[in-house]
């Protein structure tokens, strides 16, 4: 009999500690922080780590918790968020991409305008005008941005280009594709491409190369239509670009991707300034030696940036602080403690250019010049909403599948009028 | 304290005296019945089917509900919209390309699951020596997630030629099987899922190998000895008195593999993610949900799912129920 009791209260005992724990996380005391992000990879963790120390110093007694979900590049951590927003139960601050990745937040009320912050902190005077421009919604500002990417790159091994006597990576897709050629005939890849994402991702440059930026934004504002002219020509570019890459065995991640470029198996790969970071610290490549970059085919003075930013969620617990941390955020000083640790530049332009050297170095001094046109990218939530970048997602794997080209462009027009 | 003479707990018995044919704890009164017969198994049950009743069929019931309504975004609407998602999602190409790779994918899976799982239940149960590791190395895999083997057999199953060939290709090239190179699950072909069932059936014909070596054992010995007595050859015995004892163990292994190969997602999500043509509903239902937040076309894609499973495990309750009935 005592044996059975004993059972009974074990499990008691043990529901008990299991109902303690669960207290613990959610009845939350009142200075505390919950700050949730997509940030557990290599440099970003540590950057966040840096950010949050900061913010606790500067705010004595509030402890900063970390709500960060790995995977999926942000995928996994997006699900969970959605189920939380939807809940009613959000973190005090959350991550999105700038842009109109945090369409749907807005429309739904789960953010707050945070515009009267940009005045107070002075954020409009420091971030550049194509920023702001991409930052805002519905007129309103409802993110600070803490960094930037750039995706309009290619990068390439100059030792490869040396051997296959190419004087240098091409200006346009076309002297690429003339390039291509060349480069088959010597039994290389002209082109690594990884998962479908990547795909897409040079789908952008190709637009944005193709169209130049004014008309790259206005396909994604809706006023030309995918079936025009110009886009179907754009298009046309596109699925030879593809031809001549390795779509068919395409790698499994954009490591792998760049890796073949690296190795020398193939010769360009278009990705974003990640892949920058990448090679320098788990490949010990140096830039402008081991490896080297330039603004895509058609695209040099544009910047095609995307960016992380934190918002301030409807409901959260305390307000006050969501805000001083998103002060952290868009500060000089925050910026400059994460961006140096994660590999991108700061979104500020006012940051200390010192603390960026080698790529970061050329990054921040394009990102600074005034004659520099910015535009958001596709493939990481700015210029599109979700629906229509999912939607986009599944033609896109249909074009690359059965190469319907006329079938994708209709699909996309229509999905834009849809999604809207 | 003097103790009543009556006192149940003592019953003076004497060797004169006839055995008493009552036990003393039959002496003991029973206890009440308070309420029904049913009453305390059902109340000892209550909580789990509370539970599953909310968390199981509540959740189903909502589910089902919100593939009838237009709810899309971080706004839910309830609006009844009638089986307007059911026809457009018959119209969806990505979908139609999803159910036939699912098809595809389902028979070549469990079939060789079945095959291999049999043949290697068949091998242990000649008796091998260190029969226990083999059955180890042969479960192991099942322990593994689904992602870390998605991870591995990314690399086995890389399609890169020339320099940039990798895992099975490299391994067929150094052995001088050239013409056993495949771009596997990358092929341009709508078999490429295919490819997909060799990590699937990695993971889970030791399961299966498990499930008919039970059912193997599970034969009494005293039948094969009679069998042998009477002259049976071995492949004798083994197609007419093991066979017909193995049939519901057949038939659980086929469904188990049926169900888990309808909801295979995390295996093709960690494989190649995007690839249309490994896609299936389940890898859909949680992209257009998640990334499009299109929550009607994913509760529409989950209700489709949810039908197949019931049309596979349906027939096997009622199965189950008639036996047990016997």
């Amino acid at each position: 009999v005592w044996k059975g009791r004993l059972t009974i209260l074990s499990l008691v005992l043990v529901s008990v500690l299991a109902a303690l724990s669960m207290c613990n996380i959610r009845g939350a005391s009142n200075d505390q922080l919950e700050v949730y992000s997509w940030w557990t990879g290599p440099g970003e963790e540590e950057g966040l780590a840096a950010m949050a120390k900061s913010f606790e110093s500067a705010n004595p007694g509030v402890r900063f918790v970390n709500a960060a979900v790995s995977g999926g590049a942000g995928s996994n951590a997006k699900a969970i968020l959605a189920s939380r927003l939807l809940a009613n139960d959000p973190p005090d601050s959350y991550q999105r991409h700038a842009g109109l990745e945090l369409l749907d937040d807005v429309r739904s009320g789960k953010v707050h305008d945070i515009s009267d912050l940009y005045q107070q902190q002075g954020w409009v005077k420091v971030f550049p005008k194509g920023l702001l421009q991409n930052l805002t919604i519905d007129g309103k500002l409802y993110a600070v941005p803490v960094n930037i990417h750039r995706a309009n790159l290619m990068f390439f091994n100059p030792r490869t280009l040396k051997e296959l006597g190419i004087a240098a990576p091409p200006k346009t897709w076309s002297e690429f594709l003339a390039q291509a050629a060349t480069i088959k005939s010597k039994g290389k890849v002209a082109l690594a491409v990884g998962p479908e994402w990547t795909q897409k991702h040079l789908l952008e440059t190709v637009l944005l190369g193709e169209l130049g930026a004014d008309k790259y934004e206005q396909l994604f504002a809706g006023q030309i239509g995918w079936l025009s002219p110009d886009v179907t020509a754009a298009l046309d570019v596109y699925a030879k670009v593809l031809a001549v890459s390795d779509v068919k065995s395409a790698a499994g991640d954009w490591q792998p991707q760049v890796d073949r470029v690296a190795s020398g198996s193939a010769v360009y790969a278009v990705m974003g300034d990640w892949a920058s970071s990448y090679l320098e610290s788990s490949k010990k490549l140096q830039w402008r030696d081991g490896y080297d970059v330039v603004a895509s085919p058609g695209t040099d003075g544009v910047y095609d940036f995307l960016s992380d930013s934190f918002t301030l969620p409807t409901g959260a617990r305390r307000p006050d602080l969501s805000r001083k941390w998103l002060i952290e955020c868009g500060s000089a000083e925050g910026q400059n403690l994460f961006n140096p640790l994660k590999g991108s530049i700061p979104a500020r332009t006012d940051a200390d250019a010192a603390l960026y050297q080698g790529y970061l170095g050329w990054a921040l001094q394009q990102w600074r010049d005034p004659k520099t046109r910015i535009v958001g990218s596709l493939t990481h939530g700015v210029v599109a909403n979700n629906a229509y970048n999912a939607e986009i997602d599944s033609a896109l794997g249909l074009f690359v599948q059965s190469g319907d080209q006329g079938k994708f462009a209709k699909t996309a027009e229509q999905q834009f009028r849809e999604t809207q | 304290v003097n103790l009543p003479v009556h006192s149940p707990l003592h019953t003076p018995r004497h060797s004169s005296e006839p055995v008493s044919t009552r036990t003393p704890r039959k002496q003991r009164k029973p206890r009440k019945q308070i309420g029904p017969i049913w009453g305390p198994g059902l109340l000892l049950v209550s909580p789990s089917l509370i539970l599953i009743g909310i968390f199981v069929y509540g959740f189903l019931g909502w589910n089902v509900r919100v593939s009838f309504s237009n709810w899309r975004g971080l706004t839910p609407s309830y609006d009844w919209v009638g089986l307007d998602n059911y026809t457009s999602l018959w119209h969806d190409e990505r979908f139609r390309g999803d159910v036939r790779n699912l098809i595809v994918f389902t028979t070549v899976f469990v079939t060789g699951a079945l095959v291999l799982g049999f043949f290697m239940a068949m091998l242990l149960d000649k008796g091998v020596r260190g029969e226990g590791f083999f059955r180890g190395v042969y479960l192991f895999p099942m322990a593994i997630s689904f992602i870390a083997t998605a991870i591995v057999w990314r690399w086995l199953m890389d399609n890169g030629s020339g320099q940039d060939t990798a895992g099975l290709n490299k391994l067929f090239a150094a052995v001088g099987l050239d013409f056993l190179r495949s771009d596997w699950h990358k092929s341009n072909s709508m078999w490429a899922i295919a490819a997909v069932a060799l990590p699937a059936g990695w993971a889970l014909s030791g399961y299966v190998m498990a499930l008919f070596l039970a059912g193997m054992r599970g034969v009494n010995e005293t039948l094969r000895e009679s069998a042998r007595l009477d002259g049976a050859s071995e492949t004798q015995i083994f197609w007419h008195v093991v066979r017909p004892h193995l049939r519901p163990v057949t038939f659980s292994a086929l469904l188990i593999m049926v169900h888990i190969s309808l909801k295979t997602f995390d295996l093709l999500y960690a494989l190649d993610q995007g690839n249309l043509r490994i896609d299936t509903p389940s890898l859909y239902m949680w992209f257009t949900t998640f990334d499009g937040g299109f929550y009607d076309r994913g509760a529409t894609i989950a209700t489709v799912l949810l039908l197949g499973v019931a049309l596979v495990v349906g027939p096997y309750v009622w199965f189950t129920l008639r036996t047990e009935r016997r």
